[in-house]
């Protein structure tokens, strides 16, 4: 019999310590990087070089711990879900209430993080791109704590979906910039505040909302939201006395997961899955499942899995969330799919809203619909596990913004 | 010598600043496009630069991402740009045609099987807009072929990167001459003709200049330093809408002739 032929395609050594990534290059295995145009290299390499500096600062850190505890409200709780893990009929849902922050979401975390990152590098102007609008609320709450001008890009069809956030972004002083191109959603908001920081360099620092993007953006936002993860698997060993078997969280860029994720990846025997916007069901073509349906490319600054069609072209996504419709995902969880760390599996609309339901009756919690998918998520694992099992699900946002939408998809009148 | 060295050497041989036309394929009408680079060059384009539609353009400005949407609305992927420089060739040895475009269109065709469909058709250079020098490893296949690799540099390039980009660069290399999207803002000629002065003097490759270049009188201003000079938004924008190939022939003509006659004056 002849020999197989060599594969063509590297070998991935098997991943000892998932803490050690990014690589200096900004790489995660081959996903992550910077890939952006030439004019953008000077300002990351500038960004990098502070952020390097900045991340083990320890005047830095405790600034960022002060405000954390005072302004975000942190630690946020453990919360057990008794009534509807009794209704699930499985394990124990045990949520991580993110929802309780400061401004109502996870975003919180990140957008101090880097707003106190701007203000170190003295750039007196932000930008933000924005989806759902939790982010450009969290960055335009964070501007005008620090007393920094601040403009969010956001897509048309997003602002129509989200005018509660969008004035609550205006009250908080920031210019919300409509954005009418592509599909008039998250990926194009990134490219038109991307085309804005090319331009306006000199005195504006981009907060970019989730862990894509180029290096060090996926590290940055990762380190900031890491606290979610650091401070439930502390609560967990206090409170339960043990690590969960699970924990689940919703991905759509990745930052609420990955924060979640992060401490819990050396743990190899607690089991990660992030839910993705499935959407209408992956089989419709209408979903934002870049890790569960899509192809490694190259999207935003960084090789990951995006979903596109066979010219390349990036796909337009949908979901019932703003938050999760977009077709790349952040390239530390593309490395942990391909290194069988982490499962990414699609979350329906359907699925999601009665998750949304189930919580809000039995729990007295409106999640964000973002949040719903993690909630659905979590409900099928506990299904899954005996009794006395423990399923962490990352509650990432409150849902009173998504009342119009449920309200409109309900066909009721508010 | 490759077909775009060869242009450079005769243009310098001849002391004339060479021409170098941006236009998306496939905009204003698919069907026309290779007549457009034939009137490119009836026009007096040295050069043509054929962007490759995406749907994401993060570095381009509003003209070329719509020229880009309105492509891509008629169905034009990467291999209708590739059989149209194939067909361009049949009555065109001579112009050097250069490729400009993001990574994941070539990513998804794959970059072995793209650099022999190019080299095959006739491309001479690939500038991937978001593939910087670091992360180039990736287009190592495209570099084997024998496309040459054009790279950008910008104002905020750091001196020692600009050396490395200088002894990088294949064909030429691209000089953005702001900090911004492609067709914004107003170029200071004294602060881009100071640069672009030490980039000749260490680039290997000969250097075209452009990012804003909006007319003969702008052009003109470049031409006195540079190699080349690169017209992108401003054509794209006035071929806008065009319909008929007598139309763009005319267009094309229209605006670029009064451009050939500014750099060849000076």
């Amino acid at each position: 019999m002849a020999t197989p032929a060599p594969l063509a395609v590297p070998a991935v050594p098997p991943v000892t310590d998932f803490h050690a990534w990014p690589d200096p290059h900004g790489r995660f295995g081959q996903f992550g990087g910077q890939y952006v145009a030439e004019t953008l290299m000077a300002p990351l390499a500038e960004l990098t070089e502070a952020y390097e500096r900045l991340r083990t600062d320890p005047e830095f850190l405790a600034e960022l711990d002060r405000d954390l505890t005072h302004y975000v409200g942190r630690p946020s709780p453990l919360y057990h879900a008794e009534r509807l893990s009794a209704h699930v009929g499985g394990a124990r849902i045990i949520l991580k209430r993110e929802d309780l922050n400061h401004t109502g979401a996870h975003k919180i975390n990140n957008t101090i993080g880097q707003g106190l990152v701007a203000k170190r590098m003295g750039k007196p102007r932000i930008i933000a791109e924005t989806g759902a609008g939790q982010h450009g609320v969290a960055s335009a709450t964070v501007a005008a704590r620090l007393g920094l001008k601040c403009v969010v890009y956001m897509g048309s069809t997003d602002i129509e979906r989200q005018k509660i956030n969008v004035y609550r972004m205006k009250l908080l002083g920031a210019e919300v910039v409509p954005v009418t191109s592509g599909s008039k959603t998250l990926k194009d908001a990134l490219n038109e505040a991307m085309r804005d920081w090319v331009t306006n360099v000199a005195d504006t620092f981009y907060i970019i909302g989730t862990v894509a993007g180029p290096h060090p953006y996926p590290m940055m936002v990762r380190d900031f939201n890491a606290i979610v993860g650091r401070e439930a698997r502390a609560q967990m060993l206090k409170e339960y006395g043990r690590l969960p078997d699970a924990i689940t969280a919703c991905v759509g860029g990745g930052s609420n997961a990955i924060g979640l994720f992060h401490e819990f990846l050396n743990d190899r025997e607690v089991r990660i899955v992030g839910a993705e916007a499935a959407g209408e069901g992956i089989g419709s073509g209408l979903h934002a499942a870049s890790l569960a349906a899509g192809r490694p490319g190259v999207l935003h600054g960084n090789r990951t899995y995006v979903l596109c069609d066979d010219n390349g072209q990036i796909a337009e996504t949908h979901s019932i969330s703003a938050g999760l419709d977009y077709p790349g995902v952040g390239p530390e969880h593309a490395f942990l799919k391909d290194a069988g760390r982490a499962e990414y599996v699609g979350v329906t609309d359907a699925e999601a809203m009665e998750a949304f339901h189930l919580l809000a009756r039995m729990e007295g919690i409106l999640p964000a619909l973002e949040s719903s998918h993690a909630v659905a998520q979590a409900m099928k694992l506990a299904r899954g596990l005996p009794k006395d099992g423990l399923v962490l699900c990352n509650l990432s946002g409150r849902g009173d913004k998504d009342v119009h939408t449920i309200a409109a998809r309900e066909g009721v009148t508010v | 010598m490759s077909r775009i060295d060869q242009r450079f050497a005769s243009l310098k041989a001849a002391g004339r600043t060479g021409l170098i036309p941006f236009v998306t394929a496939g905009d204003p009408a698919p069907e026309h496009t290779v007549a457009l680079m034939h009137a490119l060059v009836a026009a007096g384009a040295d050069l043509i630069e054929l962007g490759v539609p995406f749907s994401d353009p993060m570095a381009d400005g509003p003209v070329i991402q719509h020229a880009s949407e309105r492509a891509l609305a008629r169905g034009v992927g990467l291999a209708d740009v590739l059989r149209w420089v194939g067909e361009f060739r049949q009555r065109d040895a001579d112009t050097p045609v250069v490729l400009m475009g993001y990574l994941n269109p070539v990513e998804i065709h794959g970059y072995a099987r793209f650099a022999s469909e190019a080299v095959q058709a006739g491309v001479d250079g690939v500038l991937l807009v978001d593939c910087p020098l670091e992360e180039s490893e990736v287009t190592a296949p495209l570099r084997e072929a024998g496309l040459a690799q054009i790279l950008l540099a910008a104002p905020t390039t750091a001196p020692e990167r600009l050396d490395r980009l200088c002894a990088s660069a294949e064909g030429f290399l691209y000089y953005v001459s702001f900090a911004g999207i492609t067709g914004a803002a107003k170029l200071s000629t004294a602060d881009i003709a100071a640069r672009v002065a030490d980039i000749r003097a260490k680039s290997r490759a000969p250097v075209a200049v452009g990012f804003g270049v909006r007319d003969a009188e702008s052009a003109k201003a470049i031409a006195g330093f540079a190699d080349a000079v690169v017209i992108g938004s401003a054509l794209v924008e006035r071929l806008a809408g065009a319909a008929s190939e007598a139309e763009i022939t005319g267009r094309v003509a229209a605006f670029l002739r009064p451009v050939r006659e500014a750099l060849d004056a000076r």
